[in-house]
């Protein structure tokens, strides 16, 4: 396996100066990055290796390529939204290791999936033409392929306070009875456009159509899925760091304030 | 009658200082099929320049060596690249019968409007340049564009120009009607190994499609050095060698594709001298590039609309770093969203730091930048305090603005009031 990227410390001195010595590995797996990265989507895997050097952790990223053998022993998965091409290039590999996926999922490791994966993971996707294409069931959710896109930006209300981000996506989604949501629409369209729902939680896996990406400029979010894969992987708490999240919460907040008041 | 309401509309709007398209409006409101009427007696036919990147630049050095070659040539100067914004163009040039005079027309057209323009008026020739992500509001999806251009080739009556490295518009040739004749322009293979510069490889795959074998009608890019070029038509053919006022490896492929656009649309009346003569002459369009000397140092504007687009600019500009200012707006001409900056790589900003991150999405642009630990000095959303800013501090050095469509062509308001420049639209008649 030749896709293994060890992250340096050397370009993190201006941030905090916090200590060199690295308080554990933390393997940070990206599925799909050619096929299911559009929009930025790779941000999201920029944003929290970065952030896992800032806070002194040391992240190992992974790419995971259709045909190759899945890291079970993954700490956090990210997924990305993709063109029709490209999600027809993954769903045979997603499929031969839905298996994994879902062991994962259910021994509570962080993951989190953007757009067309966050599709590939609820129940099944049904066109506009009426073929039933079958997810990994991983989120209780099942989407209906449409002819009208739901295009723009995006301010959430969740636990971790407002989001923001930008959609686009022709699938509308529901939410299956009892599946919780991962926001509540402040300003945009989310799953569907009607219930102001957006996005899937199950667990600690977390499915959205935010592009953005809606990593970096939505810090509070991003630590908490680190302080699971750092608990995950270390088996002790996340001791964060001093992030200087500036320009992140005056992105966030401007946004906020032009779309939601 | 629709003529002259639509004069009338234009002169309104200029009165108004109100946008170009807005007489354009008029006339098709009133006479639908305006556009064919005008654009029907052309001996030299309608050529429809489009694709993701540099058909501003492109249409405009096509223009320059035609009319080098003493032909009368119609274009839409006005950088509204749509229908609307051809009628309007067309308006202060038509007889009152409504009729174009001139030999032929080369249109700038965005994808979408191209297919809506052959509508209405088929197309004699097309030149596709490529494919990439842009205003991801309109064009969803890459497969999406490379579709509009495939039915626009299909459209074409005479002959299509493609661009032989680019997949997604070489592959189009299959689509191309019989009897239409095709032609390619491409770089030369001894510097294949630069295509990169060119394309974002991260949405394409590899596939079983092998580009055609060029023959002598292609053009093919052959540069000499950074500035110096020839474009190569077979072994024995030379246009050039030649260097443009434009930089980079972006203008020599727009340059390529031009050159051999002309040839196609020429024949046996191209001539090599010439198109060298107009193309070593053409200055960059407005923000692309464009040198602007401010209080004695050159400031240069770098007009920025896609990952494809930035990544070219930052690697033609990275070898020669100055000072810095990034301005990044999302009003509907910049496409509304900001996350293609995510698929742009800045670490070669790193040396020298980006001294202003400006816009709506000033914000968003500073923390892209702290992503790739790019030192951000200020953010001033404003635009026109970040420029007078950026002028004032940095007022003995060159300088280099980074931006989008609708800060460009602020910033270039404010910078033709401050030094005494040509005001949009007014480029055509230089
Ligand atoms: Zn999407």
């Amino acid at each position: 396996m030749s896709n293994h990227q060890s992250v340096s410390h050397q370009s993190v001195s201006h941030q905090t100066g916090g200590p060199l010595v690295s308080k554990g590995q933390i393997k940070v797996v990206h599925i799909y990055p050619r096929e299911m990265s559009i929009y930025g989507d790779l941000g999201n895997t920029r944003a929290l290796a970065s952030r896992l050097r800032w806070h002194g952790y040391e992240p190992l990223v992974h790419q995971h390529h259709p045909g190759n053998d899945f890291p079970a022993d993954a700490h956090l998965v990210l997924g990305g939204g993709g063109q029709d091409s490209g999600q027809a290039r993954v769903e045979n590999d997603l499929a031969r290791n839905s298996e994994v996926l879902r062991v994962l999922a259910a021994d509570g490791a962080p993951m989190l999936m953007i757009c067309g994966m966050y599709q590939l993971f609820g129940n099944a996707f049904i066109t506009i033409e009426g073929e039933r294409l079958p997810g990994i069931g991983i989120l209780d959710v099942t989407t209906q392929g449409n002819a009208r896109r739901m295009i723009g930006p995006v301010v959430l209300e969740t636990v971790y306070g407002d989001v923001v981000g930008y959609e686009n996506h022709s699938g509308s989604t529901e939410l299956g009875a009892g599946q919780r949501p991962f926001g509540r629409v402040r300003s945009g369209m989310g799953n569907n456009g009607t219930d102001r729902t957006e996005g899937a939680v199950t667990g600690n896996v977390f499915g959205s159509y935010l592009h953005g990406p809606v990593l970096p400029a939505n810090p509070a979010f991003a630590d908490a899925l680190i302080k699971l894969a750092v608990e995950r992987a270390l088996g002790e708490p996340f001791v964060p760091g001093q992030i200087d999240d500036v320009f992140a919460n005056q992105a966030r907040t401007r946004q906020v304030r032009r779309l939601a008041g | 009658m629709a003529v002259a309401a639509g004069k009338m509309a234009r002169v309104a709007s200029r009165m108004r200082g109100g946008g170009s398209a807005m007489p354009g409006l008029v006339v098709e409101k009133l006479d639908p099929r305006f556009l064919s009427h005008a654009l029907a007696d052309l001996a030299g036919g309608v050529v429809v320049v489009t694709g993701t990147n540099g058909k501003t630049t492109t249409t405009k050095m096509l223009v320059a060596i035609l009319r080098e070659h003493g032909l009368t040539v119609f274009t839409n100067p006005t950088g509204s690249n749509f229908t609307r914004g051809v009628i309007s163009a067309m308006l202060s040039e038509l007889s009152l019968s409504g009729r174009l005079k001139a030999d032929l027309a080369v249109l700038e057209l965005d994808e979408a409007h191209a297919l809506k323009f052959a509508a209405e008026v088929r197309p004699t020739h097309s030149l596709l340049l490529n494919v990439a992500r842009d205003q991801l509001d309109r064009f969803a999806e890459i497969d999406h564009t490379a579709r509009l251009l495939g039915e626009l080739a299909a459209q074409t009556t005479t002959g299509v120009v493609l661009n032989l490295n680019d997949s997604f518009v070489s592959r189009i040739a299959g689509r191309v009607p019989d009897g239409v004749l095709v032609t390619y322009f491409g770089v030369d293979p001894s510097i294949a190994d630069r295509l990169p510069e060119l394309q974002e490889a991260d949405v394409r795959f590899e596939d079983d499609f092998t580009p055609p074998e060029p023959t002598d009608a292609d053009g093919l890019l052959k540069p000499h050095d950074e500035r110096s070029f020839e474009v190569r038509f077979g072994a024995a053919d030379q246009v050039g060698p030649m260097v443009l006022n434009q930089r980079g490896l972006a203008a020599m492929i727009n340059a390529t594709a031009a050159t051999s656009t002309a040839r196609a649309l020429l024949g046996s009346e191209f001539r090599n001298a010439t198109a060298v003569a107009a193309l070593e002459r053409v200055q960059p369009p407005f923000g692309r590039g464009e040198i602007i000397n401010a209080d004695g140092q050159p400031l240069e504007l770098v007009l920025v609309k896609n990952p494809a687009g930035f990544t070219v600019a930052l690697s033609t500009y990275g070898n020669t770093p100055v000072t810095t200012m990034v301005a990044i707006n999302d009003d509907y001409a910049d496409g509304r969203d900001v996350s293609w900056l995510y698929d742009v790589s800045f670490e070669s900003l790193q040396g020298r730091g980006v001294a202003l991150t400006s816009g709506v999405r000033a914000y968003d642009m500073a923390l892209r930048l702290q992503y790739d630990d790019v030192a951000v000095a200020q953010v001033e959303p404003d635009l026109e305090a970040a420029l007078e800013r950026f002028l004032a501090t940095y007022k003995n050095e060159p300088k280099r603005i980074f931006c989008t469509y609708t800060a460009m062509m602020a910033l270039r308001r404010n910078l033709a009031g401050r030094y005494g420049l040509p005001n949009f639209g007014e480029e055509a008649r230089l």
